[in-house]
């Protein structure tokens, strides 16, 4: 598992390269917060790497869009494969994130 | 053919995936439906080791988790047994409502539901059953 931070068109952009589970959520949620620390209010996280995310990793997401909104900021989701649009859907979590179905696509909805 | 495996986890988050992972590989073996492999059992079992670990046993790395799994080509069923004192699954509030669905917790036993077949708690509360049944492909049965 990893996750690599870039910037583009002054967009902080995560990519998730493997499972978002309990065991590295943390992770995930401490290198938003570095972002958010330096100044960063855009935020792109990209799971066409990402096969799966479990529930505290759905968890960890939803404490960070709140992060991000109470500072200002916005969040867009992008390239959840079927099964995490699933789990989406199933929790309703659609309907708390803006998902997009690319990079390209999160990209262009700032 | 039927496959029966029985392990004793220690209590460590890390260790989860790999051991789903065993289990997935378990059940390619019997031919079950690759996809609710990949989803269902997938969510089922890591959100029954997350619960048992880090809330049964209290993330107490002294305490284990035992696990019994039996594949066959029709059907999968696993049990998940902590060693704490049990909770009352029914107390666990829906996470999808509009309030709810702001938590950061509280979705592991509702997708557990909602991906497993049927799933049954003991009286006390620290060891679940969950039973996946085989089918045309296709992520979601509705729980029983």
């Amino acid at each position: 598992m990893s996750f690599e931070v870039h910037q583009a068109d002054g967009v902080t952009i995560i990519d998730v390269k493997g499972q978002l589970i309990v065991g590295n959520r943390q992770e995930l949620k401490q290198k938003v917060l570095d972002e958010l620390e330096t100044g960063s209010h855009r935020f792109l996280i990209d799971f066409a790497g990402t096969g799966y995310i479990d529930s505290s990793g759905l968890g960890v997401l939803v404490s960070l869009s709140k992060k991000i909104r109470e500072q200002g900021g916005e969040l867009r989701l992008a390239s959840l494969n079927e099964d995490l649009r699933t789990l989406f859907e199933l929790t309703k979590l659609d309907s708390l994130f803006h998902i997009a179905g690319s990079r390209d696509e999160a990209l262009a909805s700032f | 053919m039927n496959r029966d495996l029985t392990c004793e986890l220690p209590t460590d988050v890390r260790g989860i995936e790999r051991f789903v992972e065993t289990l997935l590989n378990h059940g390619h073996g019997t031919g079950f439906d690759a996809g609710r492999l990949r989803l269902n059992l997938r969510v089922g079992v890591t959100e029954a080791l997350s619960n048992a670990m880090l809330y049964g046993n209290g993330g107490d790395p002294s305490r284990s988790v035992r696990v019994h799994a039996s594949f066959s080509p029709d059907e999968i069923t696993i049990r998940v047994t902590d060693e704490g004192s049990g909770f009352d699954p029914g107390l666990v509030p829906d996470p999808t409502t509009p309030a709810n669905r702001r938590r950061a917790r509280g979705r592991g036993i509702f997708l557990i539901r909602q991906l497993m077949d049927h799933v049954e708690y003991n009286d006390r509360g620290n060891s679940v059953v969950m039973r996946l049944v085989n089918g045309p492909a296709g992520p979601v049965r509705r729980v029983s």
